[in-house]
């Protein structure tokens, strides 16, 4: 085994060279990395939000918000279909994964049965299948139901696109760094490097941004309504700006979806307002709406708040309109953004907030590397008291190049070096120096069993191989549980950990084996230097 | 050129210490500091955390550090403000870390129960208003946290999940490498170390947070680490010395990696203390736990994972067929005079 293999050296070589290569970036400022050609490694290490500041927010799609409102849609459509075709009826009622309704003349139960029919839609994630199921009951009962499959894709459907939306919508800001992903089923991690104060951003992400038209009943059955607390079927009461309560029509007229743009107008008063110009399904709805109901009013909701109220005074075709009354010219720029990026398909909720300053993760860093360089140097003279020059020197030498690789591997792969990271990196340091002393310590047994200086050495590296695979495995293990486990500075620190473990295992074993090799080629030593 | 430098021995290198003598009165002592572990970290039993000081990590809330420059913070004040108003629960009020850093720099660290219904960010912008009002507008914040009640519950069945996965595949791990004995004694090792360091957590009342569950996830790994150094050393002789006692193995055993186990042990503890003192306040706990854990993840290997293979004793595979071929039992030739 002293017997040195070419293949060894070559490897030594090749991987202390790449990882000089894909190290040396660190050693370059922000610009001058830039400036490097495409096909030079040009990254450094990647510095976890605690280490350089910014903001992580974790967002929870509402998905049972989603399922009562699908329902809720749904029951209206049933209502309509049946209406439309003079079918007596029950009101729908609204389950938990459906609708049901009643049919009260039997002899109206396949015609119902058809017009239930003809509002299913093939499922578009699943051509095969339809958005829902439905069922013949007992006593002319028919029932609608999701299964929860359908269900499921459905919400995973809006959590992809909410992520678009974000997206959309940070874009306009014009900050590229933030970066929303997605996590789990119902989840949208943000994090935004160098965000100290993510107020705005959080309430650019977290508003749905539905825009909803709404027939309003100006008539004084919201008074009704309000007294009994119980408003007409398919109607509901919201406050308006001024906090009087008006009734309107649940089912929106028009919908934010059927914008094609808006934009910042200012109204005959001069105030900011918010322009909008509609599709042309959007224009024909609003043109013979308002065609219809000249005289009347009706309410544009923003996320089920009024925003403003509108009295119809003529016919508008050509589907343009505008909100009015929206206050300061921010808040209708961030409406127009808003709007533009599209609503949030689902109501998102922030579920974990967390920020740090730029000044604690610089003052992280500094402590970080002191304590570092110091343990380093603690190290570095305890392996030369304990092993001499040689010996010492050698493991030293091979810390050294595993502390290379470890931050070529990290700046490469992009990993994120968290404050517990650098723990992780000073923790290999000393897991490094593990296989080291298991080899050194295995060849002094050797020796004092009686073995010659190279036999031993052979044997010591034998021996101890099948020990340092064993006891860095577990190490392996626990770091690759806290993989699926940990949020962001616990996986940072799981990849310091795992990456260090694999090359100081690369680094001890073989680069030590070759420069003891060269050692043993060129001195012919008679006896080694450590016992 | 082999004698001119002297070399430090740690240890001397043919030790015969025996370590099985005192393998019981270790073994009641391990006992008692597991239970006393236990105890300090269950009481009270209220809550999820008992007696730890969890983070909001795990409890939830509103986390803010504030760092008041030259002035140091008037916790008292900023704990009177805080609990008056707005229905703010639980609210706790503490220098962090080190009461000042050496930049001359004072922190603090509120933790509170936002009012029910109130947003985070609604939460925090509130109380920082208020925290200003009472400590004076130069204070500024550095590092706001907001767990929701939901995320806390799933973090806290995360970490406690991670730590039992963790020992159960180690436990695995060992089985499928030596035998059930072995892994038997790993793992009671390996729950000794981690029941201390809880311990640790609540004697001290260190901040208990995520990156605490990676400490101990950390020293489960280096605990199994230096308990495999020993196991393998042990088959090793198992089937080296087949007529040797089985206690005595063990103390050979235990003796011939001794070296080992010192000198990687100071190494790691050096590269510890050296963050512990200068690596800033955010690390000091994670630190500190794993010096402790790598303390009693050595003490462990020897005390509780050792002998309780001596204790359910262990297959010596061909003891007997080995009559008829007189084996040379070479005592200890590899440690002994």
């Amino acid at each position: 085994m002293m017997q040195l293999a070419r293949w060894k050296f070559v490897v030594v070589i090749l991987a202390f060279m790449l990882g000089a290569l894909f190290a040396a970036p660190n050693l370059l400022t922000r610009e001058q990395r830039d400036a490097l050609p495409g096909w030079v490694p040009h990254n450094a290490l990647n510095l976890g939000l605690d280490l350089r500041g910014g903001s992580y927010l974790l967002l929870e799609a509402d998905v049972d918000a989603l399922k009562t409102q699908r329902i809720a849609n749904l029951a209206e459509d049933v209502e309509a279909a049946l209406s439309r075709e003079n079918i007596a009826h029950d009101r729908p009622t609204r389950g938990d994964m459906g609708v049901t309704v009643r049919v009260t003349n039997p002899a109206q139960m396949d015609a119902a049965f058809s017009a239930i029919r003809a509002l299913e839609r093939p499922d578009p994630n699943n051509p095969g299948q339809t958005n829902f199921t439905v069922r013949r009951g007992d006593g002319g009962v028919i029932s609608l139901g999701f299964s929860e499959s359908q269900f499921s894709r459905e919400a995973s459907n809006a959590v992809d696109r909410s992520l678009t939306v974000i997206r959309r919508r940070l874009d306009a800001t014009g900050t590229n760094e933030i970066n929303p992903v997605r996590q789990g089923a119902d989840r949208i991690v943000v994090t935004a490097p160098g965000v100290s104060n993510p107020d705005e951003m959080e309430r650019l992400i977290g508003q749905t941004a539905r825009l909803t038209f709404h027939e309003v009943d100006d008539s004084d059955r919201v008074v009704e309504a309000v007294q009994t607390g119980r408003p007409p079927y398919g109607w509901m009461v919201v406050a308006d700006q001024s906090g009087q309560p008006r009734l309107l029509r649940e089912r929106p007229l028009l919908t934010g979806d059927m914008l094609t743009n808006s934009s910042v107008a200012y109204d005959q008063f001069g105030q900011p307002a918010v322009g909008l110009q509609f599709n042309g399904e959007g224009a024909r709805i609003f043109g013979d709406y308002t065609t219809r109901n000249v005289g009347r009013s009706f309410a544009i909701l923003l996320d089920g708040e009024i925003v403003s109220l509108a009295n119809i005074r003529e016919p508008i075709p050509g589907g343009s309109g505008q909100i009015s009354g929206v206050g300061g010219l921010d808040r209708a720029t961030e409406m127009v953004t808003l709007l533009n990026a599209g609503a949030l398909p689902v109501e998102l909720r922030v579920e974990e907030r967390r920020v740090v300053g730029a000044e604690l993760g610089a003052d992280a860093v500094r402590g970080g590397a002191i304590a570092t360089g110091v343990a380093f140097v603690l190290v570095l003279a305890f392996m030369f008291l304990v092993y001499g020059f040689l010996f010492g020197g050698i493991s030293v030498i091979a810390l050294l190049v595993n502390g290379v690789l470890i931050i070529a591997a990290m700046s490469m792969i992009q990993a994120s070096l968290s404050l517990p990271g650098i723990a992780g990196l000073i923790l290999t340091l000393a897991m490094a120096v593990d296989a080291n002393v298991i080899i050194y310590e295995r060849m002094r047994d050797e020796v004092r069993a009686g073995k010659s200086p190279i036999l031993a050495m052979d044997a010591g590296f034998q021996r101890a191989w099948v020990t340092i695979v064993d006891a860095n495995l577990t190490t392996l293990i626990a770091a690759w549980i806290m993989f699926f486990f940990g949020s962001g500075p616990v996986q940072g620190f799981a990849w310091t950990l795992s990456i260090g473990v694999i090359t100081s295992v690369f680094t001890a074993v073989l680069i030590t084996q070759v420069l003891l090799g060269l050692w043993v080629r060129y001195a012919r030593p008679k006896a080694l230097p450590i016992t | 050129m082999s004698n001119w430098w002297p070399l430090i021995k740690v240890i001397p290198s043919k030790t015969n210490l025996r370590f099985v003598k005192f393998a019981k009165i270790m073994a009641l002592v391990s006992i008692i500091a597991v239970i006393g572990s236990l105890y300090m970290t269950m009481t009270p039993f209220r809550g999820p955390c008992g007696g730890l000081n969890c983070g909001v990590d795990f409890t939830g809330g509103v986390l803010i550090e504030l760092d008041t420059g030259q002035t140091p913070v008037d916790l008292s004040a900023a704990r009177s403000a805080l609990s008056g108003t707005q229905g703010r629960q639980d609210v706790q009020v503490q220098n962090y870390g080190t009461s000042s850093d050496p930049s001359g720099r004072y922190h603090a660290m509120v933790r509170f129960q936002p009012p029910e219904g109130v947003a985070g960010q609604v939460a925090v912008d509130q109380a920082e208003a208020t925290l200003r009002g009472a400590l004076g507008q130069n204070i500024q914040f550095t590092r706001q946290e907001v767990v929701g009640p939901k995320v806390s519950g799933e973090l806290f069945t995360g970490g406690i999940m991670a730590l039992l996965i963790a020992i159960g595949l180690m436990m695995l791990y060992i089985w499928f490498r030596f035998e059930w004995q072995f892994g038997l004694g790993a793992v009671a090792g390996l729950f000794h170390d981690v029941i201390l360091v809880f311990g640790l957590f609540a004697i001290t009342q260190m901040e208990f947070t995520l990156t605490a569950v990676a400490a101990v996830l950390t020293v489960i790994g280096y605990s199994m680490n230096d308990t495999v150094v020993v196991f393998d050393r042990l088959r090793e002789n198992l089937r080296k010395y087949k007529k040797m006692p089985l206690r005595e193995v063990i103390d050979l055993s235990i003796n011939e990696t001794l070296s080992r186990t010192v000198i990687t042990g100071v190494t790691a503890l050096m590269a510890l203390a050296a963050l512990a003192l200068l690596g800033g306040e955010t690390l000091f706990a994670f630190s500190v736990s794993l010096i402790f854990g790598i303390i009693f993840g050595t003490y462990s290997s020897i005390y509780v994972g050792v002998p309780m293979i001596l204790l359910w004793g262990v297959k010596r595979g061909d003891t007997s067929s080995d009559d008829d071929e007189p084996e040379p039992v070479k005592l200890g030739m590899a440690s002994r005079p």
